[in-house]
């Protein structure tokens, strides 16, 4: 397994007066054999890293990393990364069993080294026999990843249509588990999912994390559930990752207010607190992202922001970016601990190399 | 309260404006439709194998003449030359002279023009006028699989009066109303009555596509999740459908009834040929015929044109009347 | 996929269509066999005759047999349609594929032609192509083909951008799969079906404007004749011989439904699942006119059923109170009947749905029945108009897209306030200012795309507000919503319902939510209810092993993390196939016999709770037999 980086990655969509940049500067480490949960709401970009990761979408600046090695992708290659989509029902093709679908992720050079080691005596002959034993191991490898998420090998005949939701969320576990990834990818995979379902898939991805020592992203809108698989936690806000620290420890202890925010508004056992923060920002709507607010980005939301603390102007103008790498959990917080009380100047935003 | 939240329009400079932002764009798609168009028309003498002059002028034609001919047309010229020179005619309004009856091109559609355009306006309100109030009407009626056996008969009656060719159409109305029981005339332009046949062969085929799109419109709009909140704020039934489902029903429909009037003109050519119709869709088949090219590319011009205009004006409705479509372009 | 195409030729309209194009085929293949010599006969004593017992639709200038001849003429005119609509699908596929194949900048060339060449018509297109190609079959071939390119080009680049965007297709590139492959295996099979039905629709289209051209003269040239050229060559002759030109006029209308037909039988059988089933001809139950002993009561439901035609009843007899100002919630899975429920209470189930119910009232006016017929429908409809307010699930569709969003919500209160245009307008911004949606007065003229989900949501609170609400119905109000944007939406609600003593009437899926605001829960399973508790004593005093299934299954911020979540084995049940006993037996680890041969119903356990179990969990009973064994059935892999 291995790691991955993103290094001030940022995705910017469209031109002129209707751009926007869903991914802005994020930097972000995968350590090998870690389960990152990055948390966010809907428009702060948490997929769009994710597509960009695999190669979806190409990052306009920046640089995603494998082992410190530039990711590189062209088109019929072979991905170091696979990722599980959120909606099991649009991520499995129709016309294919499920065992076609899986078997096409499985690397091909694997199976071809077979073919070209027989090579040498009678081509024709040899060929076929090589096609065939492919043909044989494709199979038993589909076998082996059904068996894996815990789905009978007999399934591989089956259809996506004749599959529940659960079981066509681990069928597309397996397909990107046959590409043998470095690192797995899983956007929003447990959203689509009945509750009663949602727990068979979370031990299925903890279990199979822990077992083939996965480095994992984990993208999830609920911070339950990303506390529930990660090691590290990732908070998302417009475009940028405003914390980020061992999962235990951001939760105990969070810095940035809208972590707290986030915190504040996930279950807890026989809780029924609907208070809140402060009535000043309570109602404030969803910053836009094609016009993210200047400043520190989540001000106009801020329960302890210029808009409730009148002597917190400077969070309308300087951007808490620039420091966060100096702040506990690299909060994007003016008033995150650890702040320096003279970081106050103006700073010019880091750049990336 | 203070909030930072972007008002639409009032921060935004006037080129970011919504409706500024659609004109550009569908002005410049206007512009490049044109370009294409014409550079097809002229393109087209030059696609067809062999001496353009040569066919039209027939094989009894002296080397002299042809050469004459060609020289005159400027086919001798480098291609880029005569584009050019093609272009500055255009505008100035010259499209060059009629090889078989040496008349300049420009005349002879000044002076077949209106007859087709009277004639695909005439159809096409027609249509209209028809197929809405119908279409609407069997929406209600049949929603929600409510009188199957209206449905039915419904769609088969407008899958076969849609699949009978305007000019087939416009042979059998001949026969029954002019031939047997001579109410209306057989063929050509005069008064009132010469009209009713050819504007009934084009306006039949496109009411019926349109009054079953409408249908499914309807039944879409009936559907949809604010239909519900309409019934759920307890208006009464009219209300829901001429204030909610109406509108939102004839909006989608104008979509396809632009391609539908596009089509119509094009239906001319047919329907005139069958009625002696003094327009351009004669003009055309002839000039074909008679290896006209000039008045070919002249009328291939006003006709492409025409439905360039056709769809810009069925864009701009649309945009009027659904707010988000000038959002939706881009 | 074939059972499809079998149900198809099964529907009368299929059936017909397939005979025909099948008649029709076999005459283009045999006719010519049979017939040329008959047709091509040149009988100088019978010119252009009349219809006889020799020649049954009479002859032409030559005494050729009209009837033959248009017999012979199907191939023609038949071969040369489907050639030119092979030429436009093989082109159209080939453009509108592009995209795909060559990325993305040449993709958004062959597009941008692709949508200036199908603005212009076909006719138009066909008459330009038999300029360039010359006068004739061969041309009048390429130039229907050519013209038919752009239409098909745009319904390939359309179908194939509609299956680009699953996330199948994201998911084979990221295992790296190439563009060829992409387009053979996981494209052209997914709209294959479309395709094929609209190259059928194309064929009928192609055969007509065939016929047009040759009608016209521009397609195929003696001595071969199709259809077009029969009816363009006797046109002149129409005073004299009708039959000569309407024959091969009926001919080609014919061969050109048959294709149409067919097409659109496909289409259907494909496209839109068919109503099967008889209709459910059963009225609306009697009611028992039972007076409401409470008066408090805002929503009285007694013995409520749900069904459509199959039949199913998703909704399976239910029944509840809600209590003036009370927030009751209905937590169930997708499938337990939850939002049927809310439909049904909110008189919104269209039909063939029906809804009966022993007693359905609202403010002690019953909304069903012979009772409910009784008072006029216009009473009926001002009252649920002003007091009864719906809030719907996805804020992004439930408000008509063309119209402001201040007159959608003056509009009720027009209707049934007699308010005026600017009174009803004076009160919406009021109403939106009352629901915290900020410049009230700017946002009423905008329309709903300029708002965003959660301010949508509020705005839909707020026009439930326009008059004075007695119950708010509100059927998923925040799953479209982010939890932060969520939770304002709850606390709008709670304080509606503090302020105005509302009583509201909350679905949702999450018993979280349910558990943050309500004062009641009502727990559904396969259209019951299964558990009515006070959601104070949800997290602790639960009884049906399904609500405690439930609170464990949702992992919140003091799961346990060392151990597996907890999960409820096995699917829901499929309301088409309802078991006997109790429809959770099957996934209960406390199912005996009887819970699955008997239907438990709701008992009383306490003042305030009801539980449907033959086995309520954490009572003496049941801590006597499961003492000490797991109360909550944890799921391993």
């Amino acid at each position: 397994m291995s790691e991955l980086r993103f290094d001030g990655v940022a995705v910017r969509f469209g031109t002129g007066g209707r751009a926007l940049t869903a991914v802005d500067g994020v930097d972000l480490t995968i350590p090998s054999g870690q389960v990152v949960g990055l948390v966010g709401e809907s428009g702060s970009g948490k997929s769009t890293l994710a597509r960009a990761a695999v190669g979806l979408t190409e990052p306009s600046s920046g640089q995603i990393l494998l082992d410190g090695v530039p990711l590189r992708y062209r088109a019929g290659e072979r991905r170091p990364l696979q990722m599980v989509f959120q909606d099991p029902y649009s991520s499995l093709d129709p016309r294919m069993t499920v065992g076609d679908s899986i078997a096409e992720a499985v690397p091909r050079s694997a199976h071809l080294l077979g073919v070209g080691r027989r090579r040498g005596a009678g081509r024709e002959d040899a060929g076929r026999e090589g096609i065939g034993r492919q043909v044989v191991d494709r199979r038993r490898e589909v076998g082996r990843l059904l068996e894996l998420v815990g789905l009978d090998a007999e399934r591989a005949l089956a259809y996506p249509g004749a599959l529940s939701g659960g079981q066509r969320q681990r069928v597309a576990i397996a397909r990107a588990l046959a590409g043998q990834p470095d690192v797995l990818i899983a956007d929003e995979i447990t959203s689509a999912l009945d509750v009663s379902i949602q727990g068979t898939v979370l031990n299925l991805v903890r279990s199979l994390q822990r077992e083939l020592r996965l480095s994992m992203l984990f993208i999830s809108h609920n911070l339950a559930v990303v506390r529930y698989v990660s090691d590290i936690i990732a908070v998302m806000y417009l475009g940028r990752i405003v914390e980020v620290g061992p999962a235990q420890q951001l939760l105990n202890d969070p810095q940035h207010p809208y972590t707290k925010e986030l915190l504040a508004a996930a279950p807890r056992r026989g809780t029924t607190s609907l208070q809140p923060p402060d009535p000043t920002v309570a109602d404030a709507e969803p910053a836009d992202p094609h016009h993210p607010p200047v400043g520190c980005r989540f001000h106009p939301r801020c329960p302890i922001g210029p808009l409730v603390r009148t002597d917190r102007e400077h969070c309308l103008t300087i951007d808490p970016t620039a420091e966060a790498d100096r702040r506990l959990h690299r909060t994007a917080c003016h008033h995150a601990a650890g702040a320096p009380q003279t970081a106050m100047a103006p700073h010019t935003r880091r750049t990336f190399p | 309260m203070t909030t930072t939240v972007r008002v639409p329009g009032t921060t935004a400079s006037f080129t970011s404006h919504p409706w500024v932002r659609f004109a550009v764009r569908r002005l410049a798609r206007l512009v490049g439709s044109v370009l294409i168009l014409i550079s097809a028309a002229f393109l087209m003498i030059h696609l067809i194998p062999g001496d353009p002059v040569r066919s039209a002028l027939g094989p009894a034609a002296t080397k002299s003449l042809i050469d004459a001919r060609r020289e005159s047309l400027g086919l001798d010229d480098p291609l880029w030359q005569q584009y050019l020179h093609f272009l500055q005619h255009l505008f100035t309004g010259d499209l060059g002279t009629s090889i078989t009856t040496g008349l300049p091109v420009s005349d002879v559609i000044r002076d077949r023009l209106p007859a087709t355009v009277q004639l695909a306006v005439a159809a096409f309100l027609v249509a209209v006028l028809i197929a809405l109030p119908v279409g609407l009407a069997m929406g209600v009626l049949t929603r929600a699989g409510r009188r199957p056996r209206t449905e039915l008969s419904f769609t088969s009656t407008t899958v076969i009066l849609a699949a009978i060719p305007e000019f087939l159409l416009a042979v059998g109305l001949v026969y029954f109303f002019a031939v047997k029981l001579h109410w209306l005339p057989v063929a050509g332009r005069g008064n009132m009555s010469s009209y009713v046949l050819p504007v009934i062969s084009l306006a039949v085929g496109p009411a019926a596509v349109l009054a079953r799109i409408c249908r499914v419109e309807l039944l879409a709009v009936l559907q949809t999740d604010y239909l519900r909140t309409a019934r759920a704020k307890r208006l009464p039934a009219a209300a829901i459908y001429l204030r909610h489902a109406l509108p939102n029903a004839v909006t989608a429909t104008i979509t396809l009834g632009g391609l539908l009037l596009g089509g119509m003109v094009a239906g001319t050519v047919l329907v005139e040929n069958v009625f002696g119709w003094p327009g351009l869709g004669s003009t055309i088949v002839s000039s074909i015929l008679a290896k006209d090219y000039p008045l070919v590319q002249g009328v291939v011009l006003v006709y492409g044109v025409g439905v360039l205009l056709v769809n810009l004006v069925v864009d701009v409705t649309l945009a009027l009347l659904d707010p988000r479509s000038t959002i939706r372009e881009s | 996929m074939r059972a499809r195409w079998i149900a198809v030729l099964r529907t009368p309209v299929g059936a017909g269509a397939g005979v025909l194009l099948f008649a029709v085929l076999l005459l283009a293949l045999l006719a010519p066999l049979l017939w040329s010599h008959q047709a091509s006969a040149i009988d100088t004593e019978h010119l252009l005759e009349g219809s006889s017992a020799k020649h049954w639709l009479g002859t032409d200038n030559l005494g050729r047999d009209i009837f033959y001849r248009v017999l012979v003429a199907s191939r023609t005119s038949i071969l040369l349609a489907l050639v030119a609509t092979l030429i436009a699908v093989v082109m159209g596929l080939a453009l509108g594929c592009a995209p795909v194949l060559l990325g993305r900048r040449a993709g958004r060339l062959t597009t941008a032609v692709v949508n200036i060449a199908v603005a212009f018509p076909g006719l138009l297109l066909a008459l330009f192509f038999a300029v360039v190609f010359g006068v004739g079959a061969k041309g009048a071939v390429l130039a229907i083909g050519f013209a038919g390119a752009p239409s098909f080009a745009r319904l390939t680049q359309t179908l194939v951008a509609g299956v680009a965007e699953r996330d199948f297709v994201a998911a084979a590139r990221i295992a790296g799969v190439g563009r060829f492959r992409m387009l053979l295996r996981h494209i052209l099979p997914n709209i294959a079906e479309p395709l094929v039905v609209n190259a059928t629709i194309g064929a009928g289209g192609a055969l007509l404007a065939f016929a047009g051209l040759s009608f016209l003269g521009l397609g195929v040239q003696p001595p071969v004749y199709d259809w077009g050229r029969l009816m363009g060559e006797s046109l002149n002759g129409i005073y004299v011989h009708p039959a000569a030109a309407l024959a091969p006029g009926v001919a080609v209308v014919i061969a050109g439904l048959a294709f149409n037909l067919f097409g659109e039988a496909v289409a259907k059988g494909f496209g839109v699942p068919a109503m099967i089933g008889p209709r459910l001809r059963e009225r609306s139950a009697e009611t028992m006119p039972a007076a409401t002993d409470d008066d408090e009561a805002v929503l009285v439901v007694k013995d409520l059923y749900v069904s459509f035609p199959g039949p199913i009843t998703p909704v399976r007899g239910i029944s509840f109170t809600i209590g003036k100002g009370e927030i009751v919630g209905v937590v169930g899975e997708s499938g337990s009947g939850k939002s049927l429920t809310a439909l049904a209470v909110a008189q919104l189930i269209e039909p063939p749905g029906q809804v009966r119910a022993a007693e359905l009232s609202f403010l002690g006016a019953p909304l069903l029945g012979r009772l409910a017929v009784r008072s006029t429908a216009a009473a009926r409809r001002r009252l649920l108009g002003t007091s009864f307010a719906m809030v719907f699930q996805d804020p992004m569709t439930s408000f008509n897209p063309t119209k402001r969003i201040g007159t959608q919500l003056a509009e009720g209160a027009r209707e049934h306030q007699g308010l005026n245009r600017r009174q009803a307008m004076a009160r919406a911004i009021d109403r939106l200012r009352a629901v915290r949606v900020p410049a009230a007065g700017r946002r009423a003229r905008q329309y709903p795309h300029e708002f965003s989900g959660g301010m949508r949501q509020r705005a839909m609170i707020g026009m439930g507000l326009m008059g004075a609400p007695a119950l708010i119905v509100a059927d998923e109000p925040t799953t479209a919503l982010d939890v932060t944007v969520q939770r304002q939406v709850l606390r709008l609600l709670e304080t509606i319902r503090t302020e105005d003593d509302v009583a509201i009437l909350l679905i949702s899926h999450d018993i979280t939510v349910v558990a943050q605001v309500c004062d009641r829960v009502l727990v559904m399973y396969a259209g019951r209810i299964v558990e009515d508790l006070p959601a104070s004593e949800l997290a602790t005093g639960a009884r049906h092993p399904y609500t405690r299934a439930l609170l464990a299954a949702v992992p919140d911020l003091d799961t346990p993390l060392e151990e597996p979540l907890a999960v409820i084995a096995g699917r829901p049940v499929d309301p088409a196939a309802m078991p006997s006993g109790c429809a959770f037996a099957a996934r209960c680890e406390f199912a005996e016999d009887r819970c699955r041969s008997e239907d438990p119903s709701l008992v009383s356990h306490g003042p305030d709770h009801q539980v449907a179990c033959w086995n309520p969990q954490g009572t003496a009973a049941w801590q006597a037999r499961y003492l000490g064994s797991e109360s909550i059935r944890t799921g391993q892999l």
